[in-house]
């Protein structure tokens, strides 16, 4: 079996019926469990509680949940705040507002600040949907990734939502979370790992020849390509990067020792997120021809979820094809 | 309540010099920085720091110190002399401002220097940032007071009213911002550049309690402090009319004077005039 057995993934995981949620919801629950755990997480929304997930924590603890209006930019630097007065804020928004809009105030008040903020960015990836380009976060992933003091972590289902929104908690400084609206499948296990830092394989065939380096929902893509690509004797690798910063260098280079190629799968644009980041490390550590499932350098657009991942070549059938594009070159 | 006698008062004004002199000496070492608002904070910065905030130099994580965050961060220079006055760290090393591996960063940096409550410089996001400390001190059931200098100019933010807005619904007590009204900002005067005026009429219709002052008058500031301390149901606002340039006769009222600071030779009549007391007294030195 070219599951991982160590990974507990969902026995479920490539069938119909497998159970779907979005990473949203695992927000909600990290969240609310986070507030149980330690009195000293806080959170913040700019007017999208129940959409961000943030609901629960606000019904649950009043007192320790501020609602700041349709105003990211304060609700981020009102974090910074909190983040350097013994607080754990979680600040809630669309990923294209914040840290879309607060770019700025974040990169100066909590990341150059070292304040101890986690920002949640929803509604991030092209699978957003009908509400178009202007909702659909594409650049978040690049932007946050290139500043000092912030790490960055793309769960891939609402399971892995849920733990790294407690993780995040003991993390000291700055995180960056990245959600999807869409539900999407559930196929990680309360078993699975989940550390902060850790690259985890999840799926390899026999002697592969192409590692394929997926984060966020887009991986369950990955590994149905993976298994059909298995079935016509085409061998891969498949990682669940979550982690895109800091990025587990050793686990990554361990497995790309291995193939001819490496292809990397993200909802996201192909600059500067997770793609970038492989390329940089193979780049300077070990040269391999690579491929890059994501956004082309281009905005999205209205439609469902499968009709746009289909159009911008995020579906299986786009990942099988540069998996055999770059085995070919 | 705090009580300022006149001694107390003429021990604060007498500071306020010393330390509008050393902004001098820093600057003109630094080669670059801001002038103009720097010194004509200083007299606020005086009482501030010598006889308003409740702080302890020798333990500036003390937690239950008063929180001062500096808006503005340009005019860091008064806050570095004054912190340096107020024995944060020795005076010498003022002479180090904007210059490679300072602690005292060309715009304030938290994580640099031990006193400095935050990180700022650009515009408009300290007035948020005093909220998050004030609401982590409402939390925490903590009675220290959070205090928030801000600039005239940077009422031009957006962030700033988001800010003034939450702090109005939240009826946040413990939170006093002052600002520096001197009128200037770096493309000119604030009603040319981008007009802010009725900017009392704008804070009471956004629920703060508003307070106008002579910022150079420090039995007022520390009237205006009392007051604020006194209103339970409102932010204050204590917008403190003041001078750019404040001491040096060349520099006063002057746009210009924003962003650069004095050449040597400037310098040397700037801290005569400062130690002097524009010409009232005779100096010793030459």
């Amino acid at each position: 079996m070219a599951i991982q057995k160590n990974a507990y993934i969902s026995a479920k995981v490539f069938d119909e019926d497998v159970e779907q949620q979005p990473t949203r919801n695992g927000y909600g629950e990290g969240l609310l469990e986070a507030g149980e755990k330690y009195e000293n997480v806080v959170a913040l929304c700019a007017d999208l509680t129940e959409s961000t997930r943030t609901e629960a924590f606000a019904k649950k603890f009043p007192e320790r949940f501020f609602e700041v209006g349709v105003a990211e930019q304060n609700m981020n630097t009102i974090a910074a705040g909190l983040g350097i007065s013994g607080k754990i804020p979680f600040v809630a928004s669309y990923a294209t507002f914040s840290p879309g809009r607060a770019v700025e105030q974040i990169r100066t008040t909590i990341a150059y600040n070292d304040s101890n903020v986690k920002i949640a960015g929803h509604h991030a990836g092209i699978s957003v949907g009908p509400d178009g380009a202007t909702h659909q976060a594409l650049e978040d992933v690049a932007i946050m990734r290139a500043m000092p003091n912030m790490r960055v972590i793309v769960p891939a289902d609402a399971e892995e939502a849920r733990k790294a929104t407690l993780e995040a908690v003991k993390i000291k400084g700055p995180v960056y979370l990245r959600f999807a609206r869409e539900k999407t499948p559930v196929f990680t296990t309360k078993k699975t790992p989940f550390r902060f830092g850790r690259a985890e394989i999840f799926f390899k065939a026999a002697k592969p020849k192409v590692a394929i380096i997926a984060a966020g929902p887009i991986l369950h893509n990955a590994l149905i390509a993976a298994n059909e690509l298995k079935k016509e004797k085409i061998n891969t690798v498949v990682i669940n990067c979550h982690t895109v910063k800091p990025l587990d260098e050793k686990t990554i280079l361990k497995v790309v020792k291995e193939v001819d190629a490496v292809v990397t799968v993200e909802e996201h644009q192909v600059l500067g997120g997770l793609g970038g980041a492989i390329a940089e490390l193979l780049a300077k550590e070990m040269p391999k021809k690579m491929g890059f499932i994501g956004m082309q350098d281009c905005f999205g657009e209205s439609g469902s979820p499968e009709e746009l991942i289909k159009k911008y070549g995020m579906d299986t059938v786009a990942i099988k094809k540069k998996v055999k594009e770059v085995l070919k070159s | 309540m705090l009580r300022l006698n006149s001694s107390k008062e003429a021990e604060l004004y007498a500071k306020a010099n010393q330390i509008r002199q050393d902004i001098i000496n820093t600057l003109v070492e630094a080669g670059s920085g801001h002038s103009a608002g720097p010194l004509g904070m200083a007299d606020i910065f005086a009482a501030l720091y010598f006889h308003v905030l409740n702080h302890d130099p020798g333990n500036p994580n003390w937690e239950d110190r008063d929180r001062l965050l500096v808006s503005n961060g340009h005019i860091c220079p008064v806050q570095y002399v004054t912190m340096a006055h107020a024995g944060y760290f020795p005076k010498e090393e003022l002479l180090t401002l904007r210059k490679l591996d300072s602690r005292l960063q060309g715009h304030p940096h938290r994580t640099s220097l031990a006193g400095l409550e935050t990180t700022s410089g650009p515009l408009g996001s300290g007035l948020s940032q005093a909220i998050g400390v004030a609401l982590a001190g409402e939390l925490d059931e903590k009675r220290f007071w959070t205090y928030c200098i801000c600039s005239d100019g940077e009422q031009n933010e957006g962030n700033f009213w988001e800010a003034v807005m939450f702090a109005g619904k939240r009826k946040m007590r413990r939170l006093t911002a002052i600002m520096d009204r001197n009128n200037i900002q770096i493309d000119g005067h604030t009603e040319d550049i981008m007009p802010l005026e009725p900017l009392r009429a704008k804070y009471e219709a956004f629920n703060w309690h508003v307070l106008e002052i002579d910022g150079h008058n420090i039995e007022a500031f520390v009237d205006a402090i009392n007051e604020s301390k006194a209103i339970y149901e409102k932010p204050t606002m204590i917008i403190a009319h003041t001078i750019p340039g404040k001491g040096v006769s060349f520099m006063e009222g002057d746009y210009q004077w924003h962003g650069k600071p004095p050449k040597p030779d400037e310098a040397k009549i700037a801290l005569k005039e400062l130690r002097t007391l524009e010409g009232r007294i005779v100096s010793e030195h030459e």
